[in-house]
């Protein structure tokens, strides 16, 4: 692993946050932003395996939050926790609470249906139905209950727009989403997500299967998209969570290490295992 | 004894027995084609039989498999794919599954005679169907329930699991995601089920034996409840109660040879509506 | 709100497709109490010692004999046969198919051998009648060509098919590493299948031989139309035979409802089931340790 040197790195989501003095925010939110989500004592287990120990975190209103670890180490378990998509994981089980807005998602009256409206997901890979583009992105309106077929065209676009795929793609919306590049895919992917307008987008390793180039583009985007959406993205690569995030979350054999603002966990991390990762000493 | 002579004696082995099999399989198609294929003409096809079975066609005979055909893909088309569906989407794994997907693989296992006999019992004696094309096509219905399940089951599995975790993202329930994306998908492949399907019902003799096949009909069948002549108990009644054997043999020739054709091409449009599914997924799974 | 009402709709769904899955399991159910409900006055009137073990078969006789053993032993036989051809052909085509064919064969194989385990059995019955026992009667100078080596032959045939798709599957299913592994000690492709492929896809053959013979087993028009008809114990495989499913086929048109024979047909059928059950069960059983077993090293 490349050996990473913060400081002469200029990162472009470093806006001066202030340290959170309470990472793990056991006493209360001292910060200025506004907390979206909110983990509490938050366990989940898989068979036997206790995949996710006890985390506690706050994810802030229009921020990218990064969640980073070695493979593993639970951080996608995490955040596919945040839209209940791990409750098609057979002989899995989930204790404490997600609070989204206040509401716990595990709640008895909560809806996952619902909650996934909330919070959009983009893959690892991308998975465009094999259906037009056009129909990618209309499927989800339409389920959502969208009728009126100019009011859905009129969406369809301003999403492609959103998503800086418009220019590219404008004259073949006809065409099987298949035939479009892996990149164009994933972005295809991310209009679909923000046509149906969630309030939070998770990210779950997006530029996994991606060139740099096709990364560079959707990391332009997650940029773009901070300023409407809270966002969360699980990625293994530490340069792309210095280029996107504003907090890093360090996650390591299912416990969280390590919460702070990006510059901080990558410049002056206090927990020696998360500096090992970050320095590429293991992982 | 050296490793390349052993070798060549196994492989030329083993290449003789598939030309044997081969060569007998041909020699009974060819064999058969060679006999039926004189006789076959259009009223052979369009004619009901005449001059006590001596002459004519096989009109009604096909007719009658046809209905039969017809309603045992209507009766077992919802329950096998609620079935698969069930076990698929909903239900994976788990002691009730494992219980339906014993009782599927024994159901597929029964000999054929054995349904037949169900069918008599139940349908034709102890719900008062009679012998008719009602108790013959619930009984092949059976038969072939097994075979839609387990094909629907594998149309099913070839849907990438990201589409469908793609559609839940989006807010989708399970059942949208299911009629609007899993389905629409799986369509060619449980096509070339329900096609496999039509296939084995048109050719199963024994479950139709007691339930609804007679050798000759006066009519042809005027509701659910006619008894029929069916193509597969034709050819058998032919040859073996027929009471003028060199003039009915011919005819149980062309029977044959029909029904042989029908079979065949109803398994190979399944077969190339599965292939080219299949290299369409390709592209998928890419 | 929608929301509940879309909630009831997906769990009344749900019930629905859960219902109506339900129909193997009853069918199954449903064929288990009928040939149990059915038979049991025959076991009950006849004993089932004296059945299953009664030499004569003369149903029809006064007073009637219901001793099934020579239909047991009929089934058996030609069962055998069918096995002592199907098995080594169908081996020889799954080993041909998932070794030794090239692309283009194998394109052409794997969906023959679909089309050919899709020919109903009335056909090949029927070939047998026209074609294979008048042969056989002139070459072998029998009195009659329908016998049990006619109807064993010609199921075999019938069966070849299926043994060699399933078995193809089976091979399939061994890792590519094993493969690789025999290779790269020097093993040449001979020992590779014999000592490597077929051995760890063992259970998986087994499995398709058990599943051919419960089918033979099972099989009614051909052994219907060719095996003879004749209920004694078969001393040779050249005599004609009557195996269990062609006396039901063949007798119980004529038996009247709620006698003594038909009930006894139903006793027939229930021991056939039970036969094929136990098979399907045993098969069912290898196949899912044979999953395991090279699941894990996949």
């Amino acid at each position: 692993m490349i050996k990473l040197d913060a400081k002469n790195r200029t990162n472009s989501a470093d806006m001066g946050y202030t340290e959170i003095k309470d990472p793990l925010n056991k006493v209360g939110n001292f910060l200025p932003e506004k907390t979206k989500i909110k983990a509490g004592n938050l366990n989940f287990y898989y068979g036997k395996t206790h995949t996710l120990k006890d985390i506690n975190l706050n994810i802030y209103e229009k921020k990218v939050t990064a969640i980073i670890g070695p493979s593993g180490c639970g951080k996608s378990t995490f955040i596919r926790l945040l839209n209940r998509m791990n409750d098609f994981v057979a002989d899995s089980r989930a204790e404490g609470e997600i609070l989204i807005d206040e509401n716990n998602i595990f709640g008895k009256t909560a809806d996952p249906v619902e909650i996934r409206k909330r919070v959009g997901m983009v893959f690892q890979k991308p998975n465009p139905f094999p259906k037009s583009i056009f129909d990618n992105i209309a499927y989800g309106l339409e389920i959502n209950g969208a009728k009126d077929r100019f009011y859905i065209e009129e969406k369809v676009v301003n999403s492609l727009k959103k998503s800086a795929l418009f220019e590219e793609i404008r004259h073949r919306l006809r065409d099987n989403a298949l035939g479009l590049s892996g990149g164009q895919q994933q972005r295809l992917c991310i209009a679909r997500c923000i046509a149906i307008e969630p309030e939070i987008i998770l990210f779950d390793e997006p530029c996994a299967s991606l060139d740099p180039i096709s990364t560079a583009k959707i990391e332009e985007l997650i940029l773009e998209l901070k300023k409407d959406y809270t966002i969360v993205i699980v990625t293994h690569n530490m340069q792309q969570a210095l280029r996107v995030s504003d907090y890093t979350a360090f996650f390591l054999m299912g416990e969280l290490i390590e919460y702070n603002t990006t510059k901080k966990i990558f410049e002056n991390p206090s927990d020696r295992r998360t500096e090992d990762y970050i320095t590429g000493r293991f992982g | 004894m050296n490793k390349r002579f052993k070798q060549a004696l196994g492989f030329f082995i083993v290449k003789t027995l598939v030309l044997a099999a081969l060569t007998v399989l041909a020699a009974i198609l060819i064999f058969l084609f060679a006999k039926g294929a004189g006789i076959i003409s259009w009223d052979f096809l369009a004619k009901p039989p005449e001059n006590s079975m001596t002459e004519g066609g096989i009109f009604p005979a096909i007719l009658g498999t046809f209905y039969l055909v017809f309603f045992s893909v209507l009766f077992s088309l919802p329950p096998g794919l609620a079935c698969a569906i069930y076990l698929n989407e909903y239900s994976p794994k788990g002691w009730f599954s494992g219980i339906i997907r014993i009782s599927i693989n024994n159901l597929a296992g029964v000999p054929s005679i054995v349904f037949g006999l169900f069918g008599l019992a139940v349908f034709v004696k102890q719900l008062g169907f009679g012998v008719s094309i009602l108790s013959g096509s619930l009984t092949l219905s059976i038969v072939i329930l097994p075979l839609i399940i387990s094909s629907t089951q594998e149309a099913l599995m070839t849907v990438p699991q990201s589409i469908r975790e793609a559609s839940m993202a989006l807010g989708a329930t399970k059942w949208t995601t299911i009629r609007r994306i899993v389905l629409p998908q799986a369509t060619p492949s449980i096509l070339t089920a329900v096609i496999l399907s039509i296939g084995r019902a048109a050719g199963e003799t024994a479950p139709i034996l007691f339930t609804a096949a007679v050798f000759y009909t006066r009519e042809l069948p005027k509701s659910l409840f006619s008894e029929v002549m069916a193509l597969p108990y034709h050819i058998y009644a032919l040859i073996t109660e027929g009471t003028h054997p060199e003039t009915q043999i011919k005819i149980a020739y062309g029977s044959s040879l029909v029904l042989l054709f029908m079979v065949l091409f109803l398994s190979m449009a399944a077969i190339r509506i599965r292939q080219r599914h299949r290299s369409h997924y390709d592209k998928i799974r890419r | 709100m929608a929301k509940k009402g879309e909630k009831i709709k997906e769990k009344l769904i749900e019930y629905f497709l859960f219902a109506l899955s339900l129909a193997s399991l009853v069918f199954l159910a449903g064929i288990v109490v009928t040939l149990f409900r059915e038979s049991l006055p025959a076991f009950r009137d006849i004993g089932f010692f004296r059945m299953i073990a009664g030499r004569d078969w003369y149903p029809t006789y006064d007073p009637p004999d219901f001793g099934i053993l020579p239909l047991i032993a009929g089934s058996f036989l030609v069962t055998l046969i069918s096995i002592l051809i199907s098995v080594p052909l169908g081996l020889a085509g799954a080993v041909y198919i998932s070794e030794l064919a090239g692309k283009k064969e194998k394109a052409f194989l794997k969906p023959a051998l679909e089309l050919l385990s899709s020919i109903p059995s009335v056909v090949y019955g029927f070939w047998g009648m026209v074609f294979l026992a008048p042969f056989l009667q002139k070459h072998l100078e029998l009195s009659t060509g329908y016998c049990a080596l006619a109807a064993g032959i010609v199921l075999g045939i019938m069966s070849t098919p299926i043994i060699a798709s399933l078995s193809e599957d089976a091979l399939n299913y061994v890792p590519r590493a094993f493969k690789e592994a025999s290779y790269a000690l020097g093993a040449n492709r001979w020992e590779t299948v014999t000592r490597v492929i077929i051995p760890s896809a063992a259970s998986g053959i087994i499995t398709s031989v058990i599943l051919g013979t419960g089918r033979a087993i099972g099989e009614t028009m051909v052994v219907l139309m060719i095996s003879g008809g004749s209920a004694i114990l078969p001393q040779s495989f050249l005599e004609p035979v009557r195996p269990m499913t062609s006396a039901i086929a063949a007798e119980m048109g004529e038996a009247a409802f709620g006698t003594p024979h038909y009930h006894s047909l139903f006793a027939i059928a229930l021991i056939l089931f039970g036969i094929t059950f136990v098979l399907n069960l045993a098969a069912e059983m290898i196949a899912k340790k044979f999953r395991l077993k090279l699941g894990a090293s996949r």
